[in-house]
This record gives structure tokens, C-alpha cells and sequence, in this order.
């Protein structure tokens, strides 16, 4: 039955295209126009100036630093939150978390109640963009399991000013081993949000209720 | 949701005419389409490249439709070989037998789902009801909806006929909460969802989604969202099942750095939407242990045969044609009877369920072009539109027992022929006079019998004037007539 779903669908949609379709599709797809800009031409100081712009838009708190103030950053805003309980993925540089004292981690591989139970979560990224605020997430170093930055309220990201890049195609590019090598994106641009109530919209739906992002501006 | 094939839709005229007297869902669409036409302007405004982007979306959607069969095929390859398991439907009854089955197999009785047109497209829920299977939906919107047992108006905002107060009524009976624990405040009314919904995510085992995109080079499929309910479902219960429209295949990785772009501007007018997810297979450790892809054809092939079917599946479901249609605007999203409302329902419904009461949807549009303008891919909605009515009149005339085919081809030869002599014509106006009498009130013909009554139901035709101006125009020749500006725009009519 499912064989011959597969075999009539497929067949269907040769009678339809048999005209149409290309000999070589490949080929075909490498000789698309894509004349929209696949090269930023702001400088890295541009850049982060508007990454900080539009991450405020969608109301996220961006505190930048330097790779020497990191762990006094950190910790100010551990402190300044209240934080006890929060999931430290594998791969978090322990520089990072240095002057951080009396907080209990909690491991990215705990279950979902468990992982509910933190206040907070600290990852770095793999890239972020300038031009529409967004961070991307790849399931690499110091990035955690999915369920550990969705489950948490509060969602710390610290970004180094080197994976900061001005455009969407530019980051697609950064991404395509971690694509192909078959790791799972998350691309997060400000905290989950909803306008399905007349249209107003509302901060933290589902996801963290709050991000954070430390933009550490020499690493 | 479970509501839209929970009730019969009347046909489009029916229900728009129902809808057109509903003033609070005509209050909300306007402020809603109002706000967020102005948001996506801007942030359109703002990309110095977005004609390109458009120009280089249409091309890959068009290239992927023209080798559709190529692409599924690796699709299908990369996800097995990421140890997902791949379905393919012909039919909404294949699909949702088959996603039955799939979650019969887990012996779950509820399953949470995030936001998809396809499987509201195929009624799943309902389906899902048959085997006594509770299907939550936890888009907020898509929860209100179900909630109150309708369907959702509108692609992207499913609730918009619904203001605060309603959607407080509707979660205090659903969540239990005294009237005093909640007030309107839309952040309220979210928190309240949010702690109903998040002991579903951490409890449910089987989640069902659609998809937006899948790339046929990596196997990776694509979730687009807000709220985050989309990561919870695709990332915490054990067994995923996402069902997908088999034109949501795109060739490459690198093609999504176009449709990320173009699509968060186009549908909720932001610069990004705040969560798009990706998975390819399943992952170890991380996310769901069983992953199942459900391709779904449901009338797509045939719709792929021509040009104008293969424009029509270009589309993306942004809803920007919705937001930017003044008929839309005024007669909302159930007037089309389907889930796929305003301009594109309008072209896509006809063409993938080919059935008669769909006929009129084709008409359901001025033409005024605003819909072409803001597509992302670039569809001609409106030449799309004009090629289904021709069909729809060749059709007409195929169903005809009149010799000259449909009623309307019969008063189309006619008029000619009236219209080729002017004798002939006044003397049908001088008829016209006579025969309009009991049919006026207040200077205009709001109904007329027989054959005309289903034309002159939609429509008010002014009288005709007591004095045509060629009839004015000859008075004053044979000396004395009054001057056009004595008859107050009477004589126009002549
Ligand atoms: S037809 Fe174009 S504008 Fe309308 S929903 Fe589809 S992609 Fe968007």
C-alpha cells in the first residue's frame, strides 16, 4: 500500500512535469539569478552596533563586554536575577563561569520536568546576524541539547563578536557542515512571543520568556 | 482544528453574505490587516535587495516544481539515511490512515500539535477522533479556535475574529479559573495558555506538525514559529510526525537563505520570526527518537500539469495577499469554506480539490493587483484568477442544456446583438423603463426575478432614468431642453 502511494504519486507527478523538467537538475539549479546580497559590506563595529539594535527591538537585554570582563558579567547578571538552579551545557568555557558562585548546575541531558525546574540556561552560539537579530544555535560546543534552551524561563547567550555576521546568507553558509553533518539548527531571534490576541503582541509564549545576551566584544 | 469540517460551509456567496453582517469579525480584520500592512511595508522597505529576493524565490520554487519528482526522491533518501521513516499519500483519507496508524503504533490517546494548514487541509484531527486519539493544538490562536469549536479565519492570526474578552470567556471554562484570576490583559490571557500547555509538552509522548520547508539535499525539515510552541513539539515528546504538501521540497541548503528572508518579512512583517527550527532525521539524545515524514500529494500533481498550477505552488503561505485584499478584509477567512482563504484560496482551492462549489471563488477578488504586489514568490494572482473563471464559464457551457451554453452566454449574445444597432438599443432602454417599475425603490434595483435573481443578489443597479441623454440631447436640439445639471446626473446613464 505505502509502495504504491509512493509509485502513483510519483508517477503523477512525471505525467505532469515531463515537459517541464530540467535533464540535468543540478545544473539547472546552479544557473539560477540570485542577485540579492550575499555579502555584507558593513564593518564588524557596524555590525554589532545593529545586531545590539534589533535584538533590543524584540526586547532582549544586549550588555557588552570584553573576554577579560566576561566572568564579572556573568556573574553580575547571575546575581542580579537571582539565579540558582540553571543547565550548563558541555562546552561552556569555565573562564566564563569563573566568578559565579553558589549557583547549583544542572546537566543538559536531564529530563524534561527536571530541565523545567531550572531558572535559567547559558550556551554560546555558532553564528548570530546583525541584520535581522537573530543567533543561531547548532547542537555545538557550549550549545546543549534543544530541550535545554526551550525548557528554561530565562535564556543567557553569550556571543563573541567573531560569529557575528551582517547577513541571513552569510550565516546559511556558516551552517551548511553543521546542516549536512545532520546537527539540528535552532535560529532564535528575541524571546518566543505571540500576537494572536488582537494583534498585541505579548513576550514568552513557550519558549525562554527571556534572553539575554552578553556580546563580548574582542573574542 | 477540528472545526473546519466540523460544519458544512455554505457556498462562498452565502457565507460571505453572513460574514459581511458580522461587524466585530469586520472591526478586528480591519484593525489587524490595517497594522500589519503598514509593519510589512516597512520592513520591506528597508532590504535594498527584496525584488531580487523575490525574483531569485519565484526561480527556485519554479525549478523545484519543473523537477518536483528528482527532488522528493532525494528527500526521501536523505531523510532515511538520517534514520527518519518517509510516507507518501495520495489522498487526505491515505494520509490521515496512515497517521492513525503511526500513533496507534505508540498507544498514545493525545498528541500535541503545532500550527499546519496541510493537516487542518486533510482534517486530521477528526480523523484522530475516530480512534477516541485527542489532538491539543497548542498555537495559541489554534487553541482559542478549537476551543471554541470553529475554524481558523485567517492563515497566520487563526483568531483574529476574536477579541480579548471573548478569549477570556472561552479559557475560563476550558482551564478552569475563577473570573477573578483572570482579567483580559492579553499577557494574562498568554500566561494562562502557557501554563495549561506547558504540563502537555512535558507529559505528551507524540507530537504532529506540518512543515514549512525541507531541504532535499540534507533531508533537514523546517518548522517556522513564534511562540515556541513549534521547538517544544518537535524537540520533547519521543515520536514526531510531520505531514508535508510535496511542494515544500526545496533542492538546497543554500536556498533557505532566500526563503528565510522572504518569508518572516512577508507574513508577520518582522525582520525575523522569533524560533525557526531545523532537524534532519533523528538525533541522538537530543529530540525525538522516532521521526516520520508524510508526503501528501491530495490533488498537487494534478495541479502541477500547467503553468498556471505550478505559479499557484509556488506558494509559501505567508498570507501577505490576505492581509493586502480589500474583499478579504471585509468578508474574513470562513467565507471561503476552506483553510486556504482570501486571494490565494481564491486560486489554490478550485485547483487542488477541482470541485463545483468552488467555482465561485475566482470571482471572490476586484482584480485590483494589490496581491501580485506583496507575493513573495512573485505569484499573478490576478492573471490566475482570470484563466479559473474562463475555466469555470468553459465548464459552465460543457454543463449547459442552452443551445448558446450557460445563461450568462445566452445574455452575453444577446447584448451584442442590442448593442450593435442603436435602435435596437433604445428600444430595449424604453422596455427596460417600462419593465423595471415594480423592481425600483429609492432609485435602485436591489432585487430581480427568475434567472437575475442570483446576479442581482450581490449587487444594486441603479434605475434606469426617466430620460436617457440621447433622448436629452435630441429635446434640446428640437429646442428648449433642460440642461444635463437640471437632471442630476440622470442623464449620465444615457
Ligand atoms: S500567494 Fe504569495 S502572498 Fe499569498 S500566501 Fe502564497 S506566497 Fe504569500
Amino acid at each position: 500500500m505505502a509502495e504504491s502511494a509512493r509509485n502513483a504519486v510519483l508517477a503523477a507527478i512525471e505525467r505532469a512535469t515531463h515537459q517541464v523538467r530540467d535533464a540535468d537538475p543540478a545544473a539547472a539549479h546552479d544557473a539560477l539569478t540570485r542577485g540579492y546580497r550575499q555579502r555584507g559590506g558593513a564593518s564588524l563595529p557596524e555590525c554589532l552596533e545593529r545586531l545590539e539594535e534589533r535584538l533590543e527591538d524584540y526586547g532582549v537585554r544586549v550588555t557588552r563586554t570584553t573576554a577579560d570582563g566576561l566572568p564579572a558579567a556573568v556573574a553580575a547578571w547571575v546575581a542580579e536575577r537571582g539565579v540558582q538552579r540553571w543547565v550548563v551545557p558541555p562546552g561552556v568555557p569555565e573562564v566564563w563561569l569563573s566568578s559565579v558562585r553558589g549557583v547549583e548546575a544542572i546537566a543538559d541531558d536531564a529530563g524534561p520536568r527536571e530541565l523545567d525546574g531550572a531558572d535559567a540556561v547559558v550556551t554560546s552560539c555558532a553564528v548570530a546576524v546583525a541584520e535581522t537579530g537573530s543567533i543561531v544555535l547548532d547542537a555545538g560546543p557550549g550549545q546543549g541539547r534543544r530541550a535545554a534552551t526551550l525548557v528554561p524561563d530565562v535564556h543567557l547567550c553569550v556571543v563573541p563578536a567573531s560569529l557575528v555576521v551582517e547577513l541571513v546568507p552569510e550565516a546559511v553558509a556558516g551552517l551548511a557542515d553543521a546542516v549536512t553533518g545532520g546537527r539540528p539548527l535552532t535560529w532564535i531571534s528575541g524571546p518566543s512571543a505571540t500576537s494572536d490576541i488582537e494583534l498585541v503582541r505579548v513576550a514568552g509564549v513557550h519558549g525562554p520568556r527571556t534572553l539575554a545576551v552578553l556580546l563580548v566584544e574582542d573574542a | 482544528m477540528s472545526g473546519a469540517s466540523d460544519r458544512v460551509p455554505l457556498p462562498y456567496l452565502r457565507e460571505a453574505a453572513v460574514a459581511l453582517r458580522d461587524t466585530q469579525q469586520r472591526r478586528n480584520l480591519a484593525t489587524a490587516t490595517t497594522t500589519i500592512r503598514a509593519k510589512r511595508a516597512a520592513v520591506t522597505a528597508e532590504m535594498p535587495d527584496w525584488e531580487a529576493l523575490r525574483v531569485a524565490g519565484a526561480a527556485i520554487k519554479a525549478h523545484t516544481l519543473a523537477n518536483l519528482g528528482h527532488y522528493l526522491e532525494r528527500l526521501e533518501e536523505r531523510v532515511m539515511a538520517a534514520g527518519g521513516h518517509v510516507h507518501w499519500a495520495r489522498g487526505a483519507r491515505e494520509a490521515n490512515d496512515l497517521v492513525r496508524g503511526l500513533v496507534r503504533g505508540t498507544g498514545a490517546r493525545e498528541v500535541i500539535k503545532v500550527k499546519s494548514m496541510t493537516t487542518d487541509e486533510i482534517g486530521l484531527n477528526r480523523a484522530l477522533a475516530e480512534d477516541g486519539v485527542r489532538a491539543i493544538e497548542t498555537d495559541l490562536a489554534e487553541l482559542i479556535v478549537q476551543l471554541a469549536g470553529e475554524a481558523p479565519s485567517h492563515i497566520l492570526v487563526p483568531a483574529i475574529h476574536k477579541n480579548r474578552a471573548e478569549i477570556r470567556t472561552l479559557f475560563l471554562r476550558a482551564f478552569g479559573i475563577a473570573p477573578s484570576d483572570l482579567s483580559d490583559d492579553p499577557a494574562e490571557l498568554a500566561g494562562a495558555a502557557r501554563r495549561y500547555l506547558r504540563e502537555r509538552f512535558l507529559a505528551t509522548g507524540v507530537a504532529v506538525s506540518g512543515a514549512n520547508f525541507a531541504v532535499a539535499e540534507t533531508g533537514s525539515v523546517c518548522v517556522v514559529e513564534s511562540e515556541g510552541n513549534g521547538r517544544m513539539c518537535t524537540t520533547l515528546p519521543h515520536t514526531l510526525i510531520s505531514v508535508m504538501g510535496i511542494e515544500k521540497v526545496l533542492p538546497r541548503w543554500r536556498d533557505l537563505e532566500v526563503f528565510l528572508q522572504l518569508l518572516p518579512r512577508s507574513s508577520t512583517a518582522e525582520r525575523m520570526n522569533p524560533y525557526t527550527s531545523f532537524w534532519t532525521g533523528v538525533h541522538d539524545g537530543d529530540g525525538p527518537r522516532a521521526f516520520h515524514l508524510v508526503l501528501l500529494d491530495n490533488g498537487r500533481s494534478r495541479t502541477l500539469s500547467d503553468d498556471v498550477g505550478r505559479e499557484t505552488l509556488r506558494c509559501i503561505r505567508c498570507s501577505a495577499c490576505l492581509n493586502v485584499c480589500p474583499v478579504y478584509e471585509r468578508v474574513g477567512g470562513h467565507a471561503y469554506g476552506s483553510v486556504y482563504p482570501g486571494p490565494i484560496g481564491a486560486i489554490l482551492n478550485p485547483q487542488l480539490r477541482d470541485v463545483e462549489r468552488d467555482e465561485a471563488l475566482p470571482y471572490a477578488s476586484t482584480l485590483c493587483g494589490a496581491c501580485f504586489e506583496v507575493c513573495p514568490v512573485a505569484i499573478d494572482i490576478p492573471r490566475i484568477l482570470v484563466e479559473l473563471r474562463h475555466r469555470t464559464v468553459e465548464r459552465k457551457r460543457e454543463r449547459s442544456p442552452l443551445p448558446y451554453g450557460s445563461a450568462e452566454d445566452a445574455a452575453m449574445v444577446g447584448a451584442a446583438k442590442v448593442f450593435a444597432r442603436w435602435s435596437r438599443y433604445e428600444a430595449a432602454q424604453r422596455l427596460g423603463r417600462l419593465g423595471q417599475g415594480p423592481f425600483v425603490r429609492d432609485g435602485a434595483i436591489r432585487s430581480l426575478p427568475g434567472p437575475l435573481a442570483g446576479w442581482s443578489a450581490v449587487r444594486d443597479l441603479r434605475a434606469l432614468p426617466r430620460q436617457t441623454f440621447r433622448e436629452w440631447w435630441r429635446a434640446r436640439g428640437a429646442g428648449g431642453g433642460a440642461t444635463p445639471g437640471e437632471h442630476e446626473g440622470e442623464a449620465r446613464d444615457g
